[in-house]
């Protein structure tokens, strides 16, 4: 994945602003209604229609000498390239399909290089960034509110029940508390932007590619990574952030009430619990995956927006991918994370 | 002036599936070409491989020494502030007022006041009809409002390339005609190079300096108007006059036999006339364009077919004629019979 292979099928270094800025899928979505016409239907069998063709035999034609005659205007001849043309069809090969997954994947992480090297880039596009952030935030607060009160109320009682089995129910305060902050929180927040928030940017991004107005952007000078997609990276992040925050709280005071009042817990020993099992480095993680909860969401969502197959049917289907590719990303990053997280710092008291 | 633009062998193909091939043409800084050809053959394509929006997987596009195939994007970008792109459909942002729309490059290329850009952004409403309309978003306006409303968004940072893709379709004939107009009085204000991609024939007889045609994944032709013009080439005939008999079929190519018995009753063309080009409006400057092209031409005089040469002789005949009448005293009334039949049916 470095700069120095130029052929045609580039492996998209991180040179390249964003594989939506001229790669292969998206040219198939852009021109693909212009591409149907030109080639021959497969199974023509005739590979060189132009050369062979009954036409080219008509006795006043002088054809296949002339195209090579006027090709240019002269004066700026280029070199000679007929025979060149009769050999090209051999010479390229398009990439193999097999590869197709790993080389979406590197598109993915191409945009998401791109993304990160382009925060840094001005103009910022400050007002852009506002909107997009009031906008993820207003779609994702409430539902983010309604999902944890019930959330941390069902760990509160699971955990409570199991520790009541153990006879250990004075420490049912820490260990509900410690899953929601460092598991349910951050995911319930991913969940949540990538549903409402990342929908809507993949489907508004997808949009504007079929009506082209991402490619008028590019014409004009200006990146649509940069215009675009940067922005609403930056707003989920934040908004993943600071949501965290308040989806930690809503949840622990969830548990609290649904210990203290339906399980008879005392509400000393909730809190002692708390206090003697949880450390800072617990919310450090839950607020660093919640940042990088937030990152994937918002690049899927630009990636599957950027690339949609062909027309309005694409788009939706590019929404749907985008959902469901962040929440397996989710998951599987979140495994990740916990896992170093366990490793790394030790647990309090150990 | 406008800026040169050099293709030099460009091939693309979508998956399997060839375009076009080995397509070499230079533009002439300055001068209006046309492309020419049936649906389909890739005309639309051709214009976002030149801008470097697709890319192509053979060839070079020269412009200023920058390769928009393979230099690296940072200088792509730079290049393309040269160039105002005016898409089929206009492309606007569908979220913003016309008005916003065209003056989005000015707000992202310029540090220009607002009181500016609004004299700027009017002015140029004003050159395409549009006076009037600029709150309106593009979703509330028509097709022909919209691709207006593109063409002045191409043109608002004054760009010394301008690539127009089907300028026609979608309007009426009369717009059609003023359109062409707005064309070369453009090129006669900013002498910016154009390239138009149509299958409009009234804009192909007396628009461009230069035509080419696209067919079968090949350049047929490129070269000064009156080559592509005077052409007995089977398809660039039965384009230009617009008729069924001829290699052209309804799915781009003809089978075998429809040919053959096509050319045991071969039907006569009829002989076309050469349209003269159009001048800028009284009032504006001539077209720096015409003198130049007038040398150039004159210099690749002794390898152009024998019409197309003899064409030309007799449209620079008379000894300095005033710039802008190129193909002047050939052919009959403006848009001949041929012509203008033809293109009302076309567009």
């Amino acid at each position: 994945m470095t700069a120095d292979h130029p052929g045609p099928p580039r492996p998209a270094p991180p040179a390249t602003p964003a594989p939506g800025s001229g790669g292969e899928p998206f040219a198939r979505g852009a021109a693909g209604d212009h591409v149907r016409g030109p080639a021959a239907p497969p199974g023509r069998g005739n590979p060189h229609p132009y050369e062979t063709h009954p036409y080219e035999t008509h006795p006043h034609e002088t054809h296949p000498a002339r195209p090579a005659a006027n090709r240019t205007a002269p004066g700026h001849a280029p070199p000679p390239t007929e025979p060149v043309a009769h050999s090209a069809p051999g010479a390229y090969r398009p990439p193999a399909r097999a590869l197709a997954p790993l080389r979406e994947t590197g598109r993915l992480f191409a945009l998401a290089a791109t993304v990160a090297r382009d925060m840094f880039r001005r103009p910022f596009q400050f007002r852009e960034f506002v909107e997009q952030f009031w906008f993820v935030a207003s779609v994702t607060i409430l539902p983010a509110a309604l999902v944890s009160i019930p959330f941390g109320a069902v760990i509160a009682l699971q955990v409570g029940s199991l520790t009541q089995q153990l006879g250990a129910q004075s420490f049912t305060g820490g260990a509900s508390v410690l899953a929601v902050i460092q598991q349910a929180s951050p995911l319930i927040v991913a969940l949540l932007i990538a549903g409402a928030g990342g929908s809507a940017i993949c489907a508004d991004l997808g949009s504007r590619k079929i009506r082209e107005e991402l490619d008028a952007m590019e014409v004009m000078g200006v990146s649509p990574v940069q215009r675009l997609v940067v922005p609403r990276v930056l707003a989920t992040m934040l908004v993943a952030v600071l949501l965290n925050g308040m989806v930690s709280v809503v949840g622990t005071l969830g548990g609290y009430f649904f210990n203290v009042i339906m399980q008879d817990g005392t509400p000393g020993a909730y809190l002692a619990s708390f206090s003697a099992l949880a450390q800072l480095p617990d919310l450090w993680i839950s607020e660093i995956k919640a940042l990088i909860f937030g990152f994937l969401a918002g690049i899927v969502a630009a990636h599957r927006g950027l690339n949609p197959r062909g027309g309005p049917k694409g788009v939706g289907d590019a929404v749907n991918q985008s959902v469901v590719i962040t929440f397996l990303l989710l998951f599987f990053v979140n495994m990740v994370l916990t896992a170093l997280y366990l490793q790394l710092v030790p647990a309090k008291g150990a | 002036m406008g800026t040169e633009v050099v293709v030099e062998g460009l091939t693309k193909s979508f998956g399997k599936q060839n375009v076009w091939q080995d397509v070499s043409l230079t533009l002439p800084a300055g001068e209006v070409s046309v492309m020419l050809g049936p649906s389909g053959t890739g005309k639309t394509v051709f214009l976002k491989s030149i801008i470097g929006l697709l890319k192509p997987e053979r060839g070079r596009v020269l412009i200023d020494g920058v390769d928009m195939v393979n230099s690296p994007e940072r200088d792509i970008y730079e290049t393309r502030k040269l160039f105002g792109l005016m898409f089929q459909d206009g492309a606007l942002f569908g979220s913003m007022s016309l008005f916003d729309n065209i003056a989005f490059p000015l707000r992202e290329h310029t540090r220009k006041k607002e009181s500016e850009i609004r004299r700027i952004v009017m002015e140029r409403m004003e050159m395409v009809g549009l006076v009037g309309a600029e709150g309106k978003l593009p979703g509330e306006i028509s097709g022909g409002m919209r691709k207006r409303a593109g063409l002045a968004r191409a043109l608002v940072l004054d760009p010394q390339i301008i690539l127009c893709d089907e300028p026609d379709s979608g309007l009426d004939p009369v717009r059609t005609a003023y359109l062409s107009q707005l064309l070369i009085d453009l090129n006669a204000q900013i002498d910016a190079t154009m390239l138009i991609v149509t299958h409009n024939l009234d804009i192909a007889a007396t628009v461009p300096d230069n035509m080419g045609m696209l067919f079968r994944r090949n350049l047929v032709t490129f070269g000064p108007r009156e080559v592509l013009l005077t052409s007995d080439e089977p398809v660039v005939a039965q384009f230009l006059s617009g008729r069924r008999e001829g290699p052209i079929g309804m799915s781009e190519e003809k089978d075998a036999a429809t040919l053959a018995r096509e050319q045991r009753t071969p039907a006569p063309y009829a002989p076309r006339t050469l349209a003269p080009q159009l001048e800028p409006s009284p009032g504006l400057p001539s077209r720096a364009a015409v003198p130049r092209r007038r040398e150039r031409v004159l210099a690749l005089l002794p390898g152009l077919p024998e019409p197309a040469r003899a064409a030309i002789l007799r449209s620079y005949a008379p000894a300095g004629p005033p710039a802008g009448t190129v193909g002047g005293p050939v052919g009959g009334p403006v848009g001949g019979p041929v012509n203008g039949a033809v293109g009302g049916a076309a567009s």
